[in-house]
């Protein structure tokens, strides 16, 4: 089902959270809200399920407005950040719970909670409590709770968020397909761009309640919209100062324009290679798995990082203490100005 | 944000219940609360004369010293007593832990009969306190029991689950820091427990203040003698002087109220 | 050791000694006069007035402290704090201190009384009196047990419910209700409890009316001031029998509530 909000507004007290947010997911897609924590985005989704009222704005699902319906009356799945699982119902009665609510038949209640426990991989499991499984396997089960009752739009809370590194990893793959296989749209919230990249059709970010950029993951990493964006969107290098002719202190930049500015520069976009008329000393080298991580210091002062892959001819010559060159090949810069809630970032 | 946000829910504001509660704890509490002191209020000359007579301020005297005695007995054998329950495994503690628990579930009346049985004029015990030349019914002897009784779960039950909380490594710190038992108990121990022994002892003054059954069959209420706070009231509603027993009861329940607000002042901190 | 023996031979001799002179008492003249004393006409009557205003109170409070721990619970409006210390009141407020609040309040010789009793409507001096009586008193114990882990629980539950199109009412039955189950009843038994055992307010409030409004505790102190501890102590022994069931049941429940949470 496809789904529209114009113009959302929530404030708690005189605190605004969501702040004029407007967007449109089409049916079928499965769309990330992403943003640092406190920024409105789980806000934005409990609106849309009729959990929390907006103070003003329009949320549409299917082409009909629904503000005036109450969350039962619907029809969204919803997948809560801690499970909330009924503590007193096993797998089977949690699971069957949205479809003994709709008056299912017994038969079908029992068919659908058996095809729901064998996409989920819990075959077996259907008489245990909540408290009996496993953070992956619950999270598992409200994923199927959600599902049974078949809604056409799925919202999923930091569905991630309580469960450990490697079962995440193994859960996104898992929603994606599930994703597929059931036609159902989806908007999930993280704050983790990693999962949020791996996972969507399409990323929103959301920043202090409001929605800084909506695109696919490339049009993010590659076109951010604005410097939020921009610093939010990998490992970055912030650079402030004067540009002059291309160059901000002992730095040639490949940007336009001139003046004070935040010049962004991403972890990837830079090379350095030993040179004794270098610019930079290099003053710590990390490996991180496949990649390594490179610290210097320039000349006049500022710190700089830079990932290499592990085995790249660039890191001949490279540990600490070396003396070094560097070429920026790709950058972003935007007039200075100090980002709403950030600290200056020292570079 | 997201806690913020979970103030509104399905069940969130259910405007019936709500005013179902307010309408009940106004009719239950605060109204016969309100009649009290209208009642005392519109009469107050006749009610304070009534108070002030050498009974009446006999019989609060009494009270308080009761409360003081109670509340010096329970401390030191509260405080005991708790960590001999929380901290020390032996054969009968649950046992143990079940007899602190009755008094809160004995009738009043009921304690003083036990012990009426215990030192009255055919009681068990009666040999020992005559040898001794003790007299314990109808005496403040029989008074100091009754309410020492009926207080002694307050501070065992709040100090305890305290302890319980807190565990023993502070205390195993003070021992390798070289602190004598003594020294531990005195600087780890007692500041630990200190918001349980305050609410414990609270609650104890606040009963013994209050009790009742107990010392009206064993103290007998004689007036100017073993006349308590409640007795008295008791004994001035038996004699139709309404103003006394209303003045003495809005005394014990604004002493009740203090104590309350003195432990919300303190829970706050 | 020292510590154990001490306290030990202390609640023994404070505790232990009076429950079991009131047992020998009650026995001594041998069962059936223990039975007889308990099935005297008016024996009798008290001690069914109080099991049967006491299952009242518990009814009541069972239901309207549930309501209180979730209003306190949910309740996000200033007022709180006051609701909160108002339910603790009682708590401190001697009960036969409550007694005559109610006398105070629906005596026959206040306007509220005597409005009321023009319309035959008796409350001081009355059941209707007692029953108020034992809901002041008991109002905070099914409170105090349901709030802790209405507190615990996850209010996303109910969300979830509600997603899925639960009404209001089957998220209360189905969802809210089960888990505090355990807390409610261990509550509801303390109130049952601790009303047989009330004297002070009923005291006050009663009027003491063989038959009609004599409770248990009132009945054995008129016959300990009557000079017949026999029949006193053997009335005292059904209730004390009741208090050795009732307590292990509502710690057992207290103890399951409190297992109920993750």
């Amino acid at each position: 089902m496809g789904i529209r909000v114009q113009g959302l507004v929530k404030r708690y007290g005189t605190v605004p959270v969501v702040q004029d947010v407007s967007f449109e997911v089409r049916t079928g897609e499965l769309v990330a809200l992403l943003g640092p924590s406190g920024g409105g985005k789980s806000t934005i989704l409990r609106i849309i399920a009729g959990l929390d009222p907006a103070d003003d704005g329009e949320v549409w699902l299917d082409g009909a407005r629904v503000d005036a319906l109450h969350a039962r009356e619907r029809q969204v799945g919803f997948v809560f950040q801690h499970y909330a699982l009924f503590r007193h119902m096993t797998v089977e009665q949690n699971i069957a719970f949205g479809l003994r609510v709709q008056g299912a038949s017994k038969e079908h209640q029992r068919r659908r909670v058996d095809d729901l426990l064998n996409i989920i991989g819990l075959r077996g499991l259907g008489d245990r409590l909540p408290a009996e499984l496993s953070g992956g396997q619950r999270q598992r089960v409200a994923l199927a709770r959600a599902l049974a009752p078949e809604p056409k739009l799925l919202l999923l809370d930091e569905p991630f968020g309580a469960v450990d590194a490697k079962v995440r990893e193994e859960l996104r793959r898992w929603l994606r397909r599930l994703h597929d296989e059931v036609h159902t749209t989806s908007i999930f919230v993280t704050h983790d761009q990693e999962e949020a990249f791996a996972v969507s059709d399409r990323v929103m970010i959301i920043q202090q309640g409001r929605l800084e950029q909506a695109g696919t993951p490339l049009e993010i990493l590659d076109a951010p919209a604005t410097e939020f964006v921009a610093r939010f969107v990998g490992d970055v290098n912030v650079l402030a100062g004067d540009v002059v002719d291309g160059r901000l202190g002992l730095l040639a930049l490949p940007v336009a324009g001139s003046g004070p500015m935040h010049v962004i520069v991403r972890s990837y976009d830079l090379k350095f290679w030993r040179a004794d008329d270098g610019v930079a000393v290099v003053q710590r080298v990390t490996p991180l798995g496949d990649r390594v991580r490179v610290e210097a210091i320039l000349d006049d002062g500022a710190a700089i990082f830079a990932q290499f892959p592990r085995r790249s001819s660039l890191l001949t010559g490279i540990g600490a203490g070396a003396r070094i060159a560097i070429e920026v090949t790709h950058a972003r810069a935007w007039p200075a100005r100090a980002l709403p809630g950030e600290h200056k970032c020292p570079s | 944000m997201s806690d913020t946000a979970r103030r509104s829910r399905p069940l969130g504001i259910a405007v019936p219940v709500i005013a179902c509660v307010l309408v009940y704890l106004v009719g239950v509490l605060v109204v016969p609360l309100l009649a009290l002191c209208a009642t005392v209020l519109s009469n107050l000359p006749e009610v304070v004369g009534q108070l002030t007579t050498p009974e009446a301020l006999h019989a609060m005297g009494l009270s308080l010293v009761l409360a003081a005695i109670a509340l010096g007995i329970n401390l030191v054998a509260g405080i005991a007593g708790a960590i001999v329950l929380v901290r020390q495994q032996f054969y009968g503690r649950s046992l143990l832990d079940a007899l602190v628990e009755m008094p809160l579930a004995l009738s009043p009346v009921m304690v003083g009969l036990g012990f009426f049985l215990l030192f009255g004029r055919t009681g068990w015990a009666r040999p020992v306190i005559d040898a001794l030349g003790l007299k314990v019914t109808f005496a403040f002897p029989g008074l100091v029991l009754a309410t020492t009784f009926v207080t002694l779960p307050f501070i065992v039950r709040e100090v305890g689950l305290i302890l319980k909380v807190q565990g023993t490594s502070e205390e195993q710190a003070a021992a390798t820091l070289g602190a004598s038992p003594w020294q531990t108990f005195w600087l780890v121990t007692i500041p630990n427990i200190r918001q349980g022994l305050e609410l414990g002892a609270t609650l104890t003054v606040a009963r013994a203040l209050g009790e009742f059954g107990a010392v009206l069959v064993l103290g007998g209420a004689i007036s100017g003698e073993t006349q308590t706070a409640t007795t008295f009231i008791h004994a001035s509603m038996e004699e139709r002087q309404e103003p006394a027993a209303y003045g003495m009861a809005m005394l014990l329940a604004a002493a009740a109220a203090g104590l309350l607000a003195f432990l919300q002042s303190r829970r706050r901190r | 050791m020292l510590l154990r023996l001490g306290f030990g031979t202390y609640v023994s001799a404070l505790v232990a000694a009076p429950v079991l002179a009131i047992l020998y008492e009650a026995f001594a003249g041998g069962l059936p006069a223990c039975i007889a004393a308990i099935t005297d006409p008016v024996a009798k009557d008290a001690l069914l007035l109080s099991l049967g205003l006491s299952a009242v109170a518990a009814v009541i409070n069972g239901v309207m402290g549930t309501a209180i721990a979730w209003g306190l619970v949910r309740w996000a409006l200033p007022g709180r704090k006051l609701l909160s210390a108002l339910v603790d009141l009682p708590l401190a407020i001697p009960t036969l201190v409550a007694g005559i609040l109610l006398v105070a309040l629906y005596g026959p010789q206040t306007g509220l009384g005597r409005v009321l009793g023009g319309w035959h409507m008796d409350i001081a001096f009355a059941t209707p009196g007692i029953v108020l009586a034992l809901l002041f008193v008991t109002l905070p114990f099914v409170v105090r047990v349901v709030e802790p882990v209405l507190a615990e629980l996850d209010p996303a539950e109910e969300e979830a419910a509600t997603t899925m199109g639960a009404s209001r009412w089957l998220t209360f039955r189905s969802v809210l209700l089960p888990p505090i189950v355990p807390a409610i009843a261990a509550g509801t038994v303390q109130v049952f409890a601790r009303s047989v055992a009330e004297f002070g307010s009923i005291a006050a409030v009663s009027g003491n009316i063989p038959h009609h409004t004599l409770t248990a505790p009132v009945y054995i102190l008129g016959e300990v001031e009557g000079g017949s501890p026999g029949s006193a102590a053997a009335v005292s022994a059904v209730l004390l029998v009741l208090t050795l069931i009732l307590q292990p049941v509502s710690r057992g429940l207290v103890q399951a509530a409190g297992s109920r949470r993750v």
